[in-house]
């Protein structure tokens, strides 16, 4: 559940259902909001998804961090893992 | 033309007059009605009352858990909320000259930041489903003033720059957000005035009579419809004209 594989997987999911885009698109590099089309209110409603799928909380000065997918995966496995 | 089939839909201050027609209008309409209030015994008769598609939904807003929980009981019992209309408000008059802070504060916490608490709750489903309405019940004081209501009056005009702020955040979801702000309505209260007070208070009004709980359930009813998909962030005063804004 916690392991690198299964949360890139989980967090791909959830950025393809919240922002309706092709999965091919959801790079581990991919901006949230200059590749995939994200606005201000997308990023907010991504965090919070990833709140809830992940049991975590993710602090306002934290989420301002989290721009891209991979930015996603490694704080969520850092938060996993503490 | 303004029906709300299959829409559910949650009025707080729905044993009051206002709320009570706002609840019985949507309801008439084919929308699901969760009603909150304090007095539970009201909210009863009225959902025996309204039948099928009615909730009894309590709470006390002042408490500052409470919008969540009532969001949350409004989603288990119709399965989303599609319309929110915070409607819930009290008024503790005095002159501002001898206004008490926790008579100020009761009125701000319940009928201005309970409105904020629900419709930030409630926004997370409409968010989902890209689809929503919120409407406050606002008050034409909240525009004009009142000598006696600075804490209400100033509820009623922070319901208003809420609103307003929240419609530009989610419009492009297709959630819209807007107020009604009623004039002078025969409430349980106008009807203790006297026969001269009535007639005195009406001569001020151009169309020649108090307003009706009814006359801010269509407007409301307007609001909650799909019809109204392009309004957002406005007020819509219904003051049989008293103040043409």
């Amino acid at each position: 559940m916690t392991d690198t594989a299964e949360i890139t997987k989980q967090v791909k999911e959830i950025v393809v259902e919240h922002l309706g885009v092709e999965e091919a698109k959801v790079t581990e590099t991919a901006s949230f909001i200059d590749d995939l089309g994200a606005d201000s209110l997308d990023t907010v409603e991504l965090v919070m998804a990833f709140e809830e799928k992940f049991g975590i909380e993710i602090p306002d000065d934290a989420a301002e961090k989290i721009t891209t997918v991979k930015d996603a995966i490694d704080y969520i496995q850092k938060q996993k893992s503490a | 033309m303004f029906r709300l089939d299959g829409k559910a839909a949650l009025v707080t201050g729905a044993s009051g007059g206002i709320g009570s027609a706002i609840a019985r209008t949507l309801h008439a309409q084919g929308a699901a009605v969760g009603l909150s209030g304090t007095r539970e015994e009201v909210l009863a008769a009225l959902a025996a009352e309204l039948g099928d598609r009615a909730h009894v939904l309590p709470a006390n807003l002042s408490d500052p858990a409470a919008p969540d929980g009532l969001i949350a009981a409004a989603e288990a019992a119709m399965g989303g909320v599609h319309i929110l209309v915070n409607n819930a408000g009290f008024t503790r008059d005095g002159l501002a000259l001898r206004m008490k802070d926790e008579d100020w504060q009761a009125v701000l916490d319940v009928d201005l930041t309970a409105a904020f608490r629900l419709s930030r709750a409630a926004l997370k489903g409409m968010l989902k489903r890209r689809a929503g309405r919120i409407i406050g019940i606002s008050s034409i004081v909240g525009i004009t003033g009142n000598p006696g209501q600075v804490n209400y009056a100033a509820a009623k005009a922070g319901l208003i720059g809420m609103s307003k702020a929240l419609a530009a955040e989610v419009a492009a979801r297709g959630v819209t957000v807007n107020c009604i702000a009623p004039g002078f309505i025969a409430t349980p209260m106008t009807d203790a005035l006297t026969e001269e007070q009535k007639s005195a208070l009406s001569g001020r009004i151009p169309l020649g009579r108090l307003g009706t709980p009814e006359d801010i359930a269509a407007a409301c009813l307007y609001l909650a419809s799909d019809e109204a998909g392009w309004i957002t962030g406005t007020v819509l005063h219904v003051n049989g004209g008293m103040a043409m804004l």
